[in-house]
């Protein structure tokens, strides 16, 4: 679609420059890191070597001898203030300093005070503390046995690992289909642990201002306003008052999920500010950052897909376990303690389907946040895109054949799942089409059919993926109680520049530049003349923050509201300027005029000083307008990714050769970013489907604590992804737009996956947990009787 | 701790202090010195948002003693742009939407400068082998690479 705005303005559909890039490519942004404030102290953290263990003593004399150390703060000092333990944002509690007991390896057990970073980490060194370990529960299926030990001796009457029991569906009518189906498959599929690990970790500084009582932290969080709520709902009964704390978050160096979580330093680092009155600085280190922060997945899956010979599918069946860690901690929904799993009936046309899961506590850290996805949507895709190829396999159907046959067709939206959701629009045939056109599938079968002839390994790999993003509609989505809606408070100054705030955050995505965008459609001002800001609660209206891919299904969303409204006031004053009726302007971007005289026109910018200085009478002063969005649906943004890999014999070792992917998030404000989001999302669905792990030895000690074994993928494992899109606009956005930062995470791996097991499926292999490393083909190869 | 006399020129600018014989490079760069834009990403050298170039070569600066830039040239971020004017791998990273959240940006950068300084036509595979020791966790690299393209081909032109 040709954008509607010239490129001067830069409305919706222009590659803008972002507004960002200047002050970040001098070295100029502004992270938490570097927030420094005259007499500022720092924090540092002592943590716990054992993953579950009684603490018999802290010994603090030799820290507090060392100059420089003011303080450190244990479990039994912030007990006085009962204030050792916080809710989760799943109205689970952890600790923030444990009492007396300690629950995972690397668990914050005491924090040092001191007057530079460097005299704070010798305190941590000199800190004593004697342990008494306790038998270490690290497998979620072990928790559940009946002589497993009870880990929340904290709950009263608490009698057993398990946390939750959470089920949807229709579960006699998918047990029906899968009596009456010709063919059902089953697969185990362990999605692991794998952790964010944004390049900036995390960190505040907060500086309570005793004179006034105000509080005001610079923090790495997607979430500021929510957080500002959480803290006075925590600290309320020590003196914290909502209209005294302000949370800014800065330049936010990459989210993904990490950053939606209260982690128990930034408490701490808050106590230590209102304590002492002073500035206090707490970063974390990247060991720190992954051995300790919120991890993603952990989900232990057993899959089943039902259908017919002719190779249509009827119904889906799916257990899961969901270790937690030591508390339920995840970033979830309130009503959906799975978040949003029950989306896993993807893109097909199901009969029936039936999902249960189970939560657990293990003794590790706590979690079960997203990783660059919408509440547990990863999990979820991965499942169907699995499942679905295994099943098109086991009928020795070509996998896109497969897919084009089980698609909810154009005409079935909006379409309602088997699982309740309500799917706003789609069109899978033509994005599948698109990206085996792009990619030449046919070619590619034959080169593969060829190779294996010779025995080479060659693997081609589909998702067709669905996203479900944008929460949420106030009926079903709240956290803590906090409906989900978000926000857009727009003011246009005299001269015609305006200032645009909102609830959300970026950490990347380029909002100063994409809402700016928004703003130049709707009303025509050049986004030059449009500042963005977020990420101040004094300042911005409130909004449930930037995570979800929410930020453009319902923040873009209010901003458009909001426009509109100053819209209708500029036609009325743009009507008393021209002496005409309203009724009789009409608008090109830039301003009104009189129909039938193009010459009598107003512009926005002239209409913007008449607003203060010549305004019809009767009407109030000002140009600007609030909208806080609920947004009637989700948005379903989808795509189809194919993958080619090619294998190395000899070593295992997989080559991505190809990668096409072709997104639909419906409108776009701004391709080049866009694209960018995706190329990122690629590779973050990359690297957990080759190389990112976290694991626990039966001690419950981290393998990949650092990035030596916790592997990102560098430049040189990264293909060069190739793009292209669809578009199928939203039918309830006022922008037709759906969100794209997470699609791609989403639907990548699967194909990956898929790629992998069909080069090796006539081996016999049938499903590879992720990360597929060289190790796991080498074994498969070998037991497969191959020789390199 | 007792403290060491260095004197260190930092984008052009002669700093003569003392300080602790333990204190990392990267932390004198930033809180002695305020020059923030160079980053801390990891504790292993890994993620390469604390690159800077000593003395022509980029060196990851949360693995170097300051004590160790004594008498040396140091270039960091702050110092790319010339009289107003950016380098062109900063015009490139603009231009080709090669950043996006900016932490890994300042490394990416000073990896790239003493890059092309020893090739300005490098291949793509060249440039991925090149910042491999720099992660980005949002772009996937790939307009990274397009943007010291765009540097490479400005400055085979003359354009710094």
């Amino acid at each position: 679609m040709a954008p509607k705005t010239s490129p001067e303005i830069g409305g919706m559909g222009h590659s803008v420059k972002r507004k960002e890039d200047p002050r970040f490519l001098r070295g100029l942004g502004n992270y938490v890191d570097d927030v420094n404030l005259p007499g500022m102290l720092y924090l540092d953290i002592v943590r716990s070597p054992y993953a579950h263990a009684t603490i018999k003593n802290i010994d603090i004399s030799k820290a507090t001898a060392i100059p420089g150390v003011l303080a450190v703060i244990t479990g039994k000092d912030l007990e006085k203030y009962n204030l050792h333990w916080m809710p989760t944002l799943m109205s689970d509690t952890q600790m923030v300093l444990p009492v007396d007991k300690v629950m995972y390896q690397a668990q914050e057990v005491a924090a040092v005070l001191a007057t530079d970073r460097y005299i704070a980490a010798d305190g941590v060194e000199a800190v004593e503390i004697d342990y008494d370990p306790l038998p270490v529960v690290v497998d979620p299926k072990k928790a559940l046995l009946p002589d497993a030990p009870v880990l929340r001796t904290d709950k009263k009457d608490k009698k057993d690992n398990h946390i939750w029991h959470w089920e949807w569906g229709n579960r006699e009518a998918t047990d029906k289909l899968f009596s009456e189906a010709d063919v059902t498959v089953k697969e185990d599929i362990y999605i692991p642990r794998i952790h964010v690990s944004s390049i900036e970790t995390c960190g505040c500084v907060a500086h309570f201002d005793k004179v006034k009582g105000k509080l005001t932290v610079w923090m790495t969080t997607q979430a500021p306003h929510a957080i500002r709520t959480v803290f006075a709902l925590v600290a309320g009964h020590v003196g914290l008052s909502e209209e005294k704390i302000q949370i800014i978050s800065p330049d936010i160096g990459g989210g993904f999920g990490g950053k939606v979580p209260v982690y128990p330093g930034y408490v701490i680092a808050v106590a230590a500010s209102v304590l002492t009155g002073k500035p206090v600085k707490w970063i974390e280190d990247r060991m720190e950052n992954l051995q300790a922060d919120s991890f993603a997945r952990d989900y232990h899956i057993t899959a089943e897909l039902a259908g017919n010979k002719d190779g249509k599918l009827t119904a889906l069946r799916i257990k899961t376990l969901a270790d937690h860690g030591y508390t339920d901690a995840a970033a979830n929904p309130s009503k959906f303690p799975a978040g949003l799993f029950h989306v896993c009936t993807g893109s097909y046309d199901l009969k029936a389907a039936h999902v249960e899961v189970d939560g657990v506590y293990t003794n590790k850290p706590p979690g079960g946040i997203a990783y660059r996805c919408s509440f547990r949507v990863t999990e979820a895709v991965h499942t169907i895109e699995r499942m679905a190829d295994v099943m098109a396999h086991e009928l020795g159907m070509d996998a896109a054949e497969f897919r084009m046959k089980n698609f909810i067709q154009p005409e079935q939206f909006p379409y309602k799942s088997a699982l309740d959701w309500e799917y706003d629009s789609g069109n899978y045939a033509a994005a599948l089409q698109l990206a085996m056109d792009r990619i030449g599938y046919a070619d590619l079968r034959k080169e593969q059919a060829e190779k294996r002839a010779r025995g080479e390994l060659m693997g081609i790999g589909i998702s067709s993926f669905t996203e479900i993003v944008g929460a949420g509609p106030s009926k079903h989505f709240d956290i803590l109680g906090i409906k989900m809606f978000d926000s857009a408070e727009i003011r246009v100054h005299p001269t015609g520049k305006v200032i645009a705030r909102f609830g959300t955050k970026s950490q990347g995505q380029g909002h100063e530049t994409t809402y700016a965008q928004i703003v130049a459609e709707e009303l025509g001002f050049p986004v030059d003349s449009v500042l963005v800001e977020e990420g101040d609660t004094d300042t911005a209206p409130y909004g449930l923050g930037t995570y979800a891919s929410r930020s453009t299904p319902v923040a873009a969303a209010a901003c458009a509201i909001a426009c509109r409204k100053i819209k209708d006031k500029a036609r009325k004053i743009a009507a008393y300027l021209l002496e005409a009726h309203e009724d009789d302007l009409e608008w090109e971007p830039g301003k009104f005029f009189v129909k039938g005289s193009p010459d009598r026109a107003k512009t926005i910018q002239e209409i913007s000083l008449a607003a203060y200085t010549n305004h019809p009478p009767g009407m109030e002063a000002g140009l600007e307008a609030v909208n806080y969005y609920d947004p009637p649906n989700l948005t379903y943004p989808f795509g189809s990714y194919i993958c080619v890999v090619d294998i190395d014999k000899g070593t295992g070792e997989i080559k991505v050769r190809r990668f096409v992917a072709v997104d639909d998030c419906g409108n776009i404000i701004n391709p080049m970013i866009v694209e960018g989001q995706i190329h990122g999302g690629l590779t973050m669905g990359l690297g957990p489907a080759l190389y990112e792990e976290i694991q626990y030895d039966e001690s419950g000690n981290i393998l990949q604590g650092s990035f030596m074994n916790y592997l990102l993928p560098t430049a040189v494992e990264t293909p060069n992804w190739e793009t292209d899109k669809t578009v199928t606009p939203s039918p309830h956005h006022p922008l037709g737009a759906k969100g794209v930062g997470e699609s791609a995470t989403v639907g990548a791996p699967a194909a990956i996956v898929n790629a992998v097991v069909d080069a090796l499926w006539h081996l016999g292999v049938r499903h590879i947990d992720i990360p597929i490393t060289s190790a796991k083909v080498w074994k498969l190869l070998r037991d497969a009787g191959i020789k390199g | 701790m007792a403290k060491v006399p260095i004197t260190v020129t930092v984008n052009g600018v002669e700093h003569s202090t003392e300080i602790e014989p333990r204190l990392l490079l990267v932390h004198f760069l930033r809180e002695n010195l305020r020059l923030t834009g160079t980053h801390i990403g990891c504790d292993t050298s890994h993620c390469g948002a604390c690159t800077v170039v000593l003395d022509g070569k980029p060196i990851k600066s949360c693995t170097a003693f300051a004590v160790q830039a004594d008498g040396r040239s140091i270039l960091t971020v702050e110092g790319l742009e010339q009289d107003g004017k950016l380098h062109p791998l900063q015009d490139g990273f603009f231009q080709e939407h090669g950043l996006q959240c900016g932490y890994c940006t300042p490394g990416m950068l000073m990896t790239g400068y003493a890059f092309l300084k020893e090739n300005d036509d490098p291949t793509d595979d060249e440039i991925r082998h090149a910042i491999s020791g720099n992660l980005c966790r949002c772009t996937g690299y790939v307009n990274i690479v397009k943007a010291y393209q765009y540097a490479a081909q400005k400055m085979r032109e003359g354009g710094a």
